[in-house]
C-alpha cells in the first residue's frame, strides 16, 4: 500500500462520491457545488497521472469558468428545489438503471477482456515528460496549430452565438 | 509511479459516466441535466489523460484541451438557450418544453 494508490483511492472515492451526490441532490445549487468538488478530485488524479497542464486547466477552465457561469444561471433563473428527484415517471427510474447497468457492465467488459495494461510498460520519465507545459505547447504550436486555430473561431461563434440567443427580442 | 493498474483508472471513468447517464435520464430539470452531460464529458477526459499518461504520449492530453475548449463553448451556448426557454415559458423542466414534439 503505497502513497500513490492511498491517493487514487482517496480522489476516486471523492470523485464518485461527488458525482453521485451532483446527480441526486434536489437543490440544483448544491448540485453545482457537489460537481465543482468532482472537478477538484478530477484534477488531483491528472496530477498522479503526471498530466500537470491539464490539471492546473481543469481547475482554471473548468471549476472556475464553466461551473461559475452556471451558478451564474441559476442564481438568474432563482428556481425552487424539486419536491422530488424523480417527479413520477417510475418506468423512467427502472429505464435510466437498466440503460447505467448495461453500460458500466459494457464498459467493464470491453476494459477486463482487452487487457490494455499487457501491452503497456510504463516509464516514468516518458509519461512525465508528455504532461508538461512544455510538451503540450510544442505540439499545439507546431502540429496541432490548425486546430488551435478552429477551436479559437469556435469560441468566437459561441460567444456570438450565446449573445445572440441571450438578448431580449429577436428581430 | 504508474503502480495502478490502469484499469482502475478505466474503471472510474466507466462508473462515472454511467452516473452522468443515469442523472440526464431521471432529472427534470434542464441544467441538471447539462451538468451531467459535462459529468460524462470530464469521464471521458479522464480515460484519455490516463491512457495519454500511460503510453507516455501527448497527443491524449492534447485532445483533453481541445475537449474543454467544445465543453466551454457548449456551457456558453447552451446556458443561453436556456435563458432564452426560461424567458418564455418559465420553467426549465424537460417535461414541459415539448414544442417540437408533435
Amino acid at each position: 500500500m503505497n502513497a500513490e494508490l492511498i491517493l487514487f483511492i482517496v480522489f476516486a472515492l471523492l470523485a464518485l462520491f461527488a458525482s453521485v451526490m451532483m446527480v441526486t441532490r434536489k437543490n440544483p445549487v448544491l448540485s453545482a457545488v457537489f460537481l465543482i468538488l468532482n472537478f477538484f478530485a478530477l484534477a488531483g488524479l491528472y496530477l498522479l497521472l503526471n498530466a500537470q497542464f491539464i490539471a492546473v486547466v481543469q481547475i482554471i477552465v473548468y471549476a472556475g469558468a464553466i461551473m461559475v457561469l452556471f451558478l451564474f444561471v441559476l442564481m438568474l433563473l432563482n428556481q425552487r428545489s424539486e419536491e422530488k428527484i424523480l417527479n413520477g415517471k417510475k418506468n423512467l427510474k427502472i429505464f435510466a438503471i437498466i440503460v447505467s447497468a448495461l453500460v458500466v457492465f459494457q464498459l467493464a467488459y470491453i476494459i477486463f477482456y482487452s487487457k490494455p495494461s499487457a501491452g503497456l510498460a510504463p516509464e516514468l520519465q516518458k509519461s512525465v515528460q508528455a504532461g508538461t507545459v512544455e510538451q503540450i505547447g510544442h505540439q499545439l504550436y507546431t502540429n496541432y496549430v490548425l486546430p488551435f486555430e478552429a477551436a479559437g473561431f469556435l469560441l468566437l461563434a459561441a460567444t456570438v452565438g450565446a449573445l445572440i440567443l441571450a438578448k431580449k427580442k429577436f428581430e | 509511479m504508474n503502480n495502478i493498474p490502469i484499469e482502475y483508472y478505466l474503471i472510474l471513468s466507466a462508473l462515472m459516466f454511467a452516473v452522468g447517464i443515469t442523472g440526464v435520464l431521471i432529472r427534470r430539470n434542464a441544467i441538471v441535466v447539462f451538468m451531467s452531460i459535462e459529468l460524462m464529458l470530464n469521464s471521458a477526459n479522464l480515460s484519455l489523460v490516463t491512457f495519454s499518461s500511460y503510453l507516455g504520449n501527448s497527443i491524449g492530453q492534447i485532445f483533453v484541451f481541445f475537449v474543454m475548449t467544445v465543453a466551454a463553448a457548449e456551457a456558453a451556448v447552451g446556458l443561453a438557450i436556456i435563458i432564452a426557454i426560461f424567458r418564455n415559458k418559465l420553467n426549465v423542466n424537460i417535461d414541459e418544453i415539448n414544442i417540437f414534439k408533435w
